[in-house]
């Protein structure tokens, strides 16, 4: 680090361009690495077996014409060439434990070493979805008690935690929309979402045979409840709402938008994406909505990136329960518990056996560990995390809305752009700093947004280094714009042609032509 | 960039040129602009129907996925294949690259849209600069 502001003091006395101090990183070496395909040569193995003591049997005389002539193309490798190849590939990548993560919407939180441990405990780990159910009391109290959670975090009657993530319980959301209006006579035929929505929602609502009607927010970043009005009718099914909004801003007259739909039939589904920001202060199911989903991979703390996978649970209200994918697990006479399949008005199932039961485990082992005061706390957190850099970038970047923002906070590029570098290049020039970029460009209604979660995880040490990065990165902008424009610098490759690879996907590795 | 004083335009960035019972529609360099580099656009098929003020295709930069919405009411009457192979055309030459002609079914709707000095306006006052 000491060589680092040496050199920049000195670029400075030269009079040379201004290049920030980047205080969180030094450069190290890190070892080359070529696809496992590449550096397989054949015959090698990581393992070595006893020669045969049964007697052997020739596969082509049992198999016949289906027997297999070769194994494929498979990399052979020894086995410390496998360790090192896959230890390799992970110092080259960034990671919430490495630092901060500050991806705006998707709640890049710490997941606790605490849900790692309870989720390997051997019964639990090892529990097998078609173990009979006299065997899995435990793993079917975990569901039922997560459940049970859930339902008292969000205020909703009753829940599903089948979908596999998100957009998996948006679809599962709607399908209980259309049922729930197709068992009054009419599916109904539009769904409307506010301009500042994830991208998701239309693309769920579409998935579900609807049409989608942009609306558009207000001033304030808010729905506008006039233009709302104008458009919810009889043919409206819902409106599919994110709150607080992408850019963080809770929605002040949530109840008058569920009074609006309502009064037409319509019902409110919530995009849980932003749930982070509520937890422990205020319940969807209070402030009007009938529907929505949770990302447990986002405010549960379960692993969110590199495959996770998530878990989207549904959440509903009581109308809406004779809908929810089979099974559900309920209490029999005897007190045990057990998976009802018997639902006649059901959307069917939407994943084979439970859900990500794993994700279940992590996610119930963080509410358990925090308790209704630590989640609170967590939130409070969350916000305060969030409005700490708020404060303190509001003279840098550019707030296109002043509305006072929760968990998130959105800034826009308008001043650098006027030097030609936009949201996309300083986010390029921010992993130079030791971050991982922010969100970039989203949502569309704030041009060239910065859309930046710091989450509760990080301590005011990790944000002032944000806050200096991005200050750093402004001043860069106006003193040094190709540094930036050109960044990343200290990274193993250079800014990647992403045009090139939309325009000309290369997906498949081929082996070269000998 | 000037805009083409013979093009009507949309407050959502498309502009038309029309030529008796026949418009070409595109994007404006404004939306290229905000867009970035295009790699997609997908276009309707020549006899679609499209209306004013409805999306009739989209067109997808490294960005973003955004709706076209059509100015006017009508039948498509041929597409841009070059831009399917293409699409940084649009990039390029935003006000020369059209994307769908379209046969009006309304003319008097073309005199609903902005000229290019209300359209130039309107992007100065969107953008604040």
């Amino acid at each position: 680090m000491a060589t680092t502001v040496q050199d920049a003091q000195q670029a400075e006395d030269k009079g040379r361009k201004f290049a920030g101090i980047r205080t969180k990183v030094s450069s190290h070496l890190s070892q080359n690495e070529a696809l496992v395909f590449e550096k397989s040569s054949p015959g090698k193995k990581g393992y070595k077996l006893p020669t045969l003591d049964v007697p052997e049997v020739d596969a082509s005389a049992v198999l016949g014409g289906a027997v297999r002539k070769d194994a494929g193309c498979l990399p052979e490798l020894s086995e410390i060439e496998i360790i090192r190849h896959f230890t390799r590939l992970s110092t080259w990548n960034y990671a919430i434990d490495l630092g901060m993560y500050p991806l705006g919407s998707c709640t890049m939180k710490y997941n606790p070493r605490v849900n790692e441990f309870v989720s390997r405990i051997e019964g639990i780990a090892e529990a097998h979805p078609y173990q009979p159910e006299s065997l899995s009391q435990g793993a079917l109290k975990v569901i039922r008690q997560l459940q049970d959670c859930l339902l008292d975090i969000t205020g909703m009657d009753a829940i599903t935690l089948q979908p596999a993530a998100g957009a998996h319980g948006e679809f599962t959301g709607i399908l209980l929309v259309r049922a729930y209006h197709q068992s009054k006579g009419n599916p109904r035929r539009k769904i409307l979402i506010p301009d500042s929505a994830h991208g998701t929602n239309p693309a769920t609502a579409a998935q579900c045979g609807y049409e989608v009607q942009n609306l558009k927010s207000n001033a304030l970043g808010m729905v506008d409840l006039a233009a709302l009005e104008q458009m919810v009718d009889e043919d409206t099914a819902a409106l599919m709402l994110t709150n607080p909004s992408t850019i963080g801003v809770f929605e002040a007259e949530i109840h008058k938008v569920a009074e609006i739909l309502h009064a037409k039939g319509a019902l409110l589904y919530m995009d849980g994406a932003n749930m982070n920001a509520l937890v422990g202060k205020t319940r969807p199911g209070d402030f009007g909505v009938d529907v929505m989903h949770l990302n447990l991979h986002k405010t549960f703390s379960t692993p969110h990136g590199g495959g996770g996978p998530g878990s989207g649970p549904v959440a509903c209200k009581k109308m809406l329960e004779p809908f929810l994918p089979t099974p559900i697990v309920e209490k029999a006479p005897d007190g045990s518990l057990r998976f009802n399949y018997d639902r006649p008005q059901s959307v069917g199932r939407v994943r084979m056996f439970y859900g990500n039961f794993g994700m279940f485990v992590r996610a119930l082992a963080y509410i358990l560990a925090n308790g209704p005061d630590g989640l609170r706390q967590t939130t409070e957190d969350a916000v305060l995390n969030a409005n700490y850099i708020r404060k303190n970038l509001e003279d840098t970047l550019e707030l296109p809305f002043k509305t006072p923002t929760l968990h998130e906070v959105c800034f826009s590029d308008r001043r650098q752009a006027a030097k030609g570098i936009k949201t996309g290049d300083m986010a390029k020039r921010l992993i130079d700093y030791g971050f991982h970029p922010y969100t970039v460009s989203f949502p569309h209604i704030v041009s060239g947004a910065l859309m930046i979660e710091p989450t509760e995880s990080e301590s005011v040490e990790e944000l002032d280094l944000f806050i200096d990065a991005m200050k750093q990165i402004a001043r860069e902008a106006e003193e040094n714009p190709e540094l930036i424009l050109s960044a990343p610098h200290a990274t193993r490759i250079s800014r990647l042609d992403e045009v090139g690879a939309a325009r000309r996907p290369v997906l498949r590795w081929k082996p070269k032509a000998e | 960039m000037a805009y083409p004083t013979t093009y009507r335009y949309t407050k959502e960035h498309e502009w038309i040129e029309v030529e008796g019972k026949t418009g070409r529609i595109g994007i404006t360099d404004h939306a290229q602009g905000s867009l970035g580099d295009i790699v997609f656009v997908d276009i309707p098929k020549v006899g679609a129907s499209v209306q004013a003020g409805k999306v009739f295709g989209s067109v997808e930069s490294v960005k973003a996925v955004s709706d076209l919405y059509s100015p006017v009411t009508g039948t498509v009457t041929a597409v841009n294949e070059d831009l399917i192979t293409a699409p940084e055309k649009i990039n390029t030459d935003a006000h020369g690259s059209w994307i769908i002609k379209v046969e009006l079914s309304n003319a008097a709707e073309v005199e609903t849209l902005l000229d290019s000095a209300a359209y130039e306006k309107f992007v100065t006052e969107e953008t604040g600069h």
